[in-house]
């Protein structure tokens, strides 16, 4: 019943917490808690405004486009959803890496942490996606190489969330789903050229590191629900590893207890 | 020693990085051609698509060669590349964005005549979005009234 997880790295409960060798301020999980707990709100807050905010406007305030009509207002959903949900893979990969290279004790809580919102709005990405895709090109769903690669990416998430719940049940220095969140990245790159390696339904590329192809008139409302919706994502990972940390030290303490 | 311990997982995983994304990428290159999702009339004719197969065929449809037959719902069009045309025959009901001048995929399977039949039409646009009045005239729409600000004849 007691298990033992945080076995390793995150030895919270009373004594000191740090190891030998701190490699960063934040390996330290009591420090990490005092930085994030008054972050949390400062994030989530301003987040949750400028989604409002960008969605009113995309809804209410740009122009339809001259060829997609409405629908095009979708987009402002769309595009940060499917950025978040490659960028949380890229996340989970960094913070893997950091779990191998450096044993950094919070890392793996941080991978964990973003693994659930990660995977929702990769599901969110594939959902508005599929909408949008209904009334423009007229279906719902078809297999080519930038939907099935995301497709991919949302099983990835579903199968890292396996991986690493059951490895911080066994309590183990959970090694496996760090490798699996590596490995995984390969996938990034390939949503990302998809569009340009193969030819695809989805359009290309609409905005790159040379500008943008979106009208500005359309495009306006769209950094600010990808800021908002980040600043968002960010809040809700925060929670999450405060969360964990916090139920590591219940944990930490009732087996201690129960070993008295 | 820590530290030694540390430099070497540094590089083993460093090293791991580089030949996962190596690996993938060179998966992915030589899927280039078989990950299409569809053909282009000159790539049809370049692979001899068997007459039959399913596939998928896409460009453009040229302008000026929607044709509607008496029927009423089958329709003859040109998809072209700009390399190679091949007229193309559908029964059915089209996507809103299909239209001359316009990305198209269809699918169906090639007549020994070199014509495709169509069984199922999906349209394709591209990455750029901009309001009808910066599309201007070139890119007027039956969806859009003659200010391009309201919407008619699309739910």
């Amino acid at each position: 019943m007691f298990r033992g997880w945080p076995s390793r790295p995150l030895r919270t409960a009373r004594g000191p917490l740090i190891p030998r060798r701190a490699v960063h301020i934040f390996a330290n999980p009591a420090r990490f808690l005092s930085i994030a707990r008054p972050l949390t709100p400062w994030l989530g807050w301003p987040g949750l405004l400028l989604i409002a905010t960008g969605l009113v406007s995309g809804l209410f305030l740009t122009p339809p486009d001259y060829l997609q009509g409405e629908s095009v207002r979708i987009m402002y959903a769309h595009v940060p959803a499917a950025w978040l949900g490659m960028a949380g893979w890229s996340g989970i990969a960094v913070a893997s890496l950091m779990q191998l290279i450096w044993r950094h004790p919070l890392a793996a809580v941080a991978a964990r942490a973003i693994a659930v919102p990660g995977a929702l709005f990769a599901a969110i990405c594939l959902l508005t996606g599929s909408i949008w895709g209904r009334p423009t090109w007229g279906t719902w769903w078809e297999w080519d190489g930038r939907l099935t690669s995301m497709l991919v990416l949302f099983f990835l998430y579903i199968a890292y969330i396996a991986l690493s719940s059951a490895g911080a049940e066994r309590g183990s220095n959970d090694r496996v789903s760090a490798i699996f969140g590596v490995v995984g990245a390969a996938n990034i790159p390939i949503i990302h050229y998809s569009v340009e390696w193969w030819r695809t339904l989805h359009q290309g590329q609409s905005i790159g590191l040379a500008g943008s192809k979106i009208d500005g008139s359309i495009l306006w409302p769209l950094p600010l629900t990808t800021l908002g919706f980040t600043l968002l994502f960010a809040a809700i990972v925060l929670m999450r590893m405060r969360a964990m940390l916090a139920e590591a030290k219940v944990e930490a303490r009732l087996k201690r207890m129960a070993s008295e | 020693m820590a530290l030694k311990a540390k430099n070497q997982r540094l590089i083993l995983a460093l090293l791991a990085v580089v030949a996962i994304v190596g690996a993938a990428l060179l998966a992915m290159s030589a899927l280039k051609d078989q990950a299409a999702y569809f053909y282009t009339p000159a790539d049809a004719k370049k692979d001899h698509v068997e007459v039959g197969r399913a596939v998928r065929l896409g460009g453009m449809v040229q302008k000026g060669s929607i044709q509607r037959e008496a029927d009423g719902v089958t329709i003859r069009f040109v998809v072209t590349d700009n390399v190679e045309t091949v007229p193309v025959r559908f029964t059915g009901i089209v996507p809103d964005l299909f239209k001359e001048d316009s990305g198209v995929v269809a699918e169906g399977s090639f007549q020994p005549d070199g014509s495709f039949v169509a069984t199922n039409i999906l349209a394709k646009h591209d990455e750029r979005y901009m309001p009808p009045q910066v599309a201007g005239e070139m890119h007027k729409t039956e969806s859009l009234d003659a200010n391009g600000a309201q919407q008619k004849g699309t739910k």
